[in-house]
């Protein structure tokens, strides 16, 4: 009890301080008895900081926007197709990916914890991770949508995927308009996070101006 | 287990707290957790699923109040003391107070970028055939086990259609709790959202749970 009653004097932010020392504690005992080499964990660090992240999948997307060949593998087989621009590994074993269409929108949750796939889309973010998000994606995917900013017309199915196994699920957005004769590279800046978790769509050229105007 | 982690349906969370520009990682101690908890990995003696088994075992207070990585670090010091890579006192002290457990090749740098590519796919080959075929209906069981399951709550003793066939697929049920793999048939399952919550439901909206076979029945 007189943890608690301690604990009432620290304020706000009194766990995190807490939890660095133990963290800290933690790690240089696993280095001390030989199980971890500290070299390899920053290489870990800067490799899902710089390396993976959410512009492979949007390398992924942009392909399949302008190549028919690859739209259709991507389809059938999304860990080949995935892999074959570079992006395998852990969590992207089994990739499915869905295709949104003017019909139907789909959407990613893991429910139980926090299955996301990794090669594509790097580290989830917080929101995905958290309770909110977590428990209404699968009850009520519209007004989760809404909060997204995405107002789904009840014409349009909505598909919620539950990543209960080790399937992983990426969203693969419908093609903006106007996006004729653009570059691979050029489309690939219309593709993000949110829309290939499926709470968002890709960008319209419009907003893709808009973001880079300071 | 019936857990705090079990979350599809539930009220009262309040909104999506989204971060417009949102870094990998928001601490020092965020980027250790998730660096120790993967390079721990290769030498660990214990599946992917008794560690997320690991994690919805935090008791449900403190489950529902740390973050995300503070989560995988309860989780990890507890399979750590558990299978004796460490003791309570080494782990309260910070310093090694005995031997080290004997372990394979502990992850090296240089082999960060094939370890991370490297594939650990949850497919086995099988000479058996599906019990379920695609567009089929089905009804999940109502069961209620107090180990590591991926059967949710908010979709047992429901109605669905079988809408794809993964393959047979490692049983993380068992798998969780030292009793090997027994893979399974594994299958996206479609549920109506009228059929799950009822029909307050604007729109056209299905929910699509990855189910094994031994969570369904024919119906």
């Amino acid at each position: 009890m007189s943890k608690s009653h301690d604990h009432h004097h620290h304020g706000e932010g009194s766990e995190l301080p807490d939890i660095a020392l133990r963290v800290k504690s933690l790690e240089s005992l696993l280095i001390e008895k030989g199980y971890v080499d500290p070299e390899a964990l920053d290489v870990l660090i800067e490799t899902y900081e710089t390396k993976v992240g959410p512009r492979n999948g949007a390398a992924v997307v942009a392909r399949s926007w302008l190549d028919e060949e690859f739209r259709k593998q991507l389809i059938e087989d999304a860990s080949a197709a995935a892999g074959s621009l570079g992006f395998t590994g852990r969590q992207g074993e089994h990739l499915v990916a869905l295709e949104n269409t003017p019909d139907t929108h789909n959407m990613v949750v893991c429910t139980l914890c926090s299955c996301y796939p990794w090669p594509v889309l790097g580290l989830p973010p917080v929101w995905y991770k958290s309770a909110p998000y977590r428990s209404r994606a699968v009850a009520d995917p519209r007004g989760v949508l809404e909060e997204f900013g995405v107002n789904m017309p009840d014409e349009t199915a909505v598909r919620v995927w539950d990543s209960t196994a080790e399937i992983r699920y990426m969203v693969i957005p419908m093609r903006p308009e106007g996006t004729q004769d653009w570059s691979e590279e050029d489309l690939a800046q219309l593709v993000t996070r949110d829309s290939m978790i499926g709470t968002g769509l890709a960008l319209t050229p419009d907003q893709l101006e808009a973001a880079k105007t300071p | 287990m019936n857990g705090v982690h079990d979350m599809g349906g539930m009220h009262g969370f309040g909104p999506i707290g989204v971060e417009p520009v949102e870094p990998v990682f928001h601490a020092d101690w965020e980027r250790s957790v998730y660096a120790v908890s993967s390079a721990i990995g290769p030498i660990s003696d214990w599946t992917l699923d008794a560690d997320r088994h690991s994690t919805e075992s935090i008791p449900g207070p403190q489950y529902l109040n740390a973050s995300y990585y503070e989560k995988w670090f309860i989780s990890l010091c507890n399979m750590l003391v558990e299978r004796g890579y460490v003791s309570a006192q080494e782990l309260a002290s910070g310093t090694s107070l005995g031997p080290a457990k004997k372990v394979g090749d502990v992850l090296k740098a240089e082999d960060v970028a094939d370890y991370v590519s490297a594939s650990g796919r949850s497919s086995r080959s099988t000479d058996t055939k599906p019990g379920f075929e695609i567009g089929q209906e089905i009804r999940t069981r109502n069961i209620n086990p107090s180990g590591h399951t991926r059967l949710p709550r908010y979709a047992r003793g429901h109605k669905g259609i079988i809408e794809r066939i993964h393959g047979v697929h490692v049983f993380p049920d068992t798998n969780a709790h030292g009793q090997g793999e027994q893979p399974q048939w594994l299958y996206a399952v479609r549920f109506s959202a009228k059929e799950l919550w009822g029909s307050n439901q604007p729109g056209r909206t299905d929910v699509f749970i990855d189910l094994w076979e031994s969570y369904l029945e024919a119906a």
